[in-house]
């Protein structure tokens, strides 16, 4: 039962904090020889799977690595372009380490706005009079929640989806905001927080929710 | 435990079938313009949950809620999508809507050869049998 990240959302919709609790890194590494047998493709700056999922390596996984090197965006570390350095038969075998693609900050922040944007279609897309945003949103692998407080400011996290006690959790970290972020003088409002007690203090409280499955008020 | 209403989408973004059972607020845009931004919403939300997801998944997005209502969502495989929103105590119509797609939707719409399945969905044995299902279901409207 794992709580896997916090964001911290200002009420213009922009990301002030964010905190990768627990990031599980599913990564298959394999050797190949030429031919390669998966089709590959550049998409946002990556090279990733387009076809050919197998022995782990799914659709939509980034090329991380190749013999070990970590590779910088579309080009190896050597700087050549990662596709062409595949064509070329004289560089096989190769060993190449596949995974889902971590998000960069530029990304996180762009998934933080349009969360914004879904929150407010949400409440007002509502059959019934008086609703808020998404408060809680599922899949099969992960469950987001979202507090929004009367002052816009959304706290967001994602978690296991059999894990309980989030709701106290998420008043919690409202509590560990107002006392660490609001309180300390050097603080500007909606700015991006970089206070270190809120950073202690929040992961402190993570390990507690996560202990105890249940987050109990008052701890 | 209520329907409030069902939209079902084609792969496209059309909506090819509404009905609504127990709404008590309309979004103050036009039908068609609810329609798009409905279908742009969900299109959104997956595209977000894709991104967002720490682990790979299968089935994607399943549903959300709100402090008065929760949105169901499920796609077939050939992109077929069909929403419901219910009140909160109603926890997974997952169930509900494959039932609906395999019996009715199949049914009555695949199988009749007049029904063209790519323009709204006019055929009235559907609707009534749809309604019909929706009023027998456990839920009370």
């Amino acid at each position: 039962m794992v709580i896997f990240s916090v964001y911290v959302v200002n009420k213009a919709g922009g990301l002030i904090y964010q905190y990768d609790n627990y990031v599980p890194r599913a990564e298959a590494e394999k050797t190949f020889s030429y031919p390669l047998d998966l089709v590959l493709k550049h998409h946002d700056e990556k090279v990733v799977v387009s076809f050919g999922q197998r022995d782990g390596i799914r659709v939509g996984h980034a090329v991380l690595s190749i013999n070990g090197v970590d590779v910088i965006g579309k080009n190896t570390a050597d700087g050549k372009d990662t596709l062409e350095y595949l064509k070329d038969a004289a560089n096989y075998p190769v060993s190449i380490r596949f995974g889902r693609a971590r998000l960069s900050s530029n990304e996180k922040l762009m998934l933080a706005s349009m969360f914004h944007s879904l929150f407010a279609i949400g409440s007002q897309l509502s059959p019934e009079v008086g609703s808020s945003g998404i408060e809680m949103l599922e899949t099969d692998v992960f469950k987001l929640h979202c507090f929004q407080t009367l002052t816009g400011i959304k706290f967001i996290v994602l978690a296991d989806p059999r894990q309980s006690g989030i709701d106290a959790l998420l008043r919690k970290i409202y509590e560990i905001y107002s006392d660490f972020a609001l309180k300390n003088p050097f603080y500007s409002l909606e700015m991006p927080i970089r206070c270190e007690l809120f950073d202690q203090n929040l992961k402190s409280s993570l390990e507690i929710a996560e202990k105890a499955g249940n987050f109990g008020a008052g701890s | 435990m209520t329907v409030h209403n069902l939209y079902i989408f084609d792969r496209n973004g059309s909506c090819l079938y509404y009905n609504e059972w127990n709404r008590k607020k309309q979004a103050g845009i036009s039908k068609e313009e609810e329609f798009k931004l409905m279908y742009g919403m969900l299109f959104s939300i997956r595209s977000f949950v894709s991104k967002m997801s720490p682990l790979d998944m299968k089935e994607g997005f399943l549903s959300f809620q709100t402090s008065r209502y929760r949105l169901h969502y499920y796609e077939t495989p050939s992109g077929l999508r069909f929403v419901m929103n219910t009140d909160l105590s109603v926890s997974n119509a997952r169930e509900t809507l494959q039932h609906i797609y395999s019996n009715l939707y199949v049914e009555y719409i695949v199988k009749n050869p007049v029904c063209d399945s790519t323009h709204s969905l006019d055929s009235e044995l559907f609707s009534s049998r749809l309604d019909a299902f929706i009023r027998a279901l456990p839920y009370r409207i």
